[in-house]
């Protein structure tokens, strides 16, 4: 009797790590990681931008891509459009309000895997203290050993959401109602 | 008012009511234009215009100053307490010191992403770079408060000068009108 608790015991060791998938940190130490946005200018062009600051990590495992789950905590603040006076207007409570929301948060809760190696990331997004679900259309880009000894995960994502979704009015005009969201994660590997 | 007591010079008293007109109307187009729409057609032209007096107004009060160390500025009437005299000129350095600190705080929400501020379209005022961190914002609240500090003090300077002028009935609001 004991002697089958313990093999048990081994066995579920053993079988462990296969079972739970990886955990990994986003890398936005090494900046390799982007939380990149456009929004129409007017309806004429493109406005790039980004987060500079925020963090992540993510569970993931190939063999078991449905397990996997992925969580983002962005610095509202860290906005960037490369113009310090309209990044000021950014924060100020016509758009970002980040003296009150000073963070803005993603956390996966289904993982939809697609054709290829292409998947769908459900979850929850929170913005401007709203939180609504968005579907972000991943794909994973590669993974393997680093030339430094740890190993790294990687995956793009895109997805779109409304201003006013997220009590903010649109004083941009028609065509900037909508932001596209261009996500690029690298992880690597707890140990 | 007695033969020893200096009045304002012309320079001094052209500059006192430039700098006041010129400061009511930056005031003024500040408050406004933070509320423009993004389609309105001054939403582009109305901050070139109140960066571009700014600077004329540094200007103005870089010679005010440099004046007034020159040549002296008026003394007081002897008809005024010393309470009077004291807070009367800490009333006027409290005015530089704001409409300098504004200009600054000014010039650091332009300039923090390394821009230039655009002067009447004759030159660029080149940016000093990003000094410390959140620029912008901090910058932002500076100019805003230290603002609407000088409007307060500025009101509170004219109703005294009215004060002194109907009801002491002396020369106080008289010399900076008349030589």
């Amino acid at each position: 009797m004991k002697k089958l608790f313990i093999a048990s015991l081994m066995a579920s060791m053993l079988a462990a790590p296969a079972l739970q998938a990886a955990e990994y940190e986003i890398d936005t130490q090494g900046a390799h990681a982007f939380i990149q946005f456009k929004i129409s200018h007017l309806g004429y062009s493109w406005l790039y931008g980004r987060f500079n600051t925020f963090k992540g990590n993510f569970s993931y495992d190939a063999a078991k891509l449905a397990d996997s789950k992925i969580q983002l905590e962005i610095d509202t603040k860290s906005i960037d459009s490369n113009h310090a006076e309209r990044d000021k207007h950014l924060r100020s409570p016509d758009f970002l309000n980040v003296d009150k929301h000073s963070k803005a948060t993603f956390v996966s809760t289904k993982i939809v895997p697609k054709a290829g190696a292409d998947f769908d990331v459900v979850g929850n997004f929170t913005l401007n203290g709203v939180t609504k679900e968005i579907v972000i259309n991943a794909t994973k880009l590669g993974e393997g050993s680093d030339p430094w000894g740890g190993y790294r995960a990687g995956f793009a994502g895109t997805t779109s959401i409304n201003l006013e979704d997220f009590a903010i009015k649109n004083i941009l005009g028609p065509a900037s109602a909508t932001v596209h969201l261009d996500l690029s994660v690298e992880g690597i590997k707890k140990s | 008012m007695t033969s020893e007591t200096k009045g304002y010079d012309r320079t001094s008293r052209v500059l006192h009511w430039s700098v006041a007109a010129i400061v009511i109307g930056l005031f003024a187009s500040g408050f406004w234009m933070v509320d423009l729409s993004y389609y309105s057609s001054w939403y582009r032209t109305a901050p070139f215009w109140h960066k571009s007096v700014g600077v004329l107004l540094f200007l103005m009060m870089g010679y005010r100053v440099l004046w007034r160390l020159l040549n002296g500025t008026a003394t007081p009437l002897a008809s005024h307490s010393k309470a009077v005299q004291r807070v009367s000129h800490l009333t006027h350095l409290l005015l530089y010191v704001l409409i300098f600190l504004i200009i600054c705080s000014g010039y650091l929400i332009s300039t923090a992403d390394g821009r230039p501020i655009e002067v009447f379209g004759l030159f660029d005022l080149p940016s000093a770079g990003e000094l410390f961190a959140e620029q912008a914002d901090r910058a932002g609240v500076v100019h805003k408060f230290a603002a609407y500090g000088l409007i307060a003090l500025a009101v509170i300077h004219a109703l005294a000068a009215l004060k002194h002028h109907f009801f002491d009935k002396d020369e106080t609001l008289k010399r900076m009108l008349n030589p």
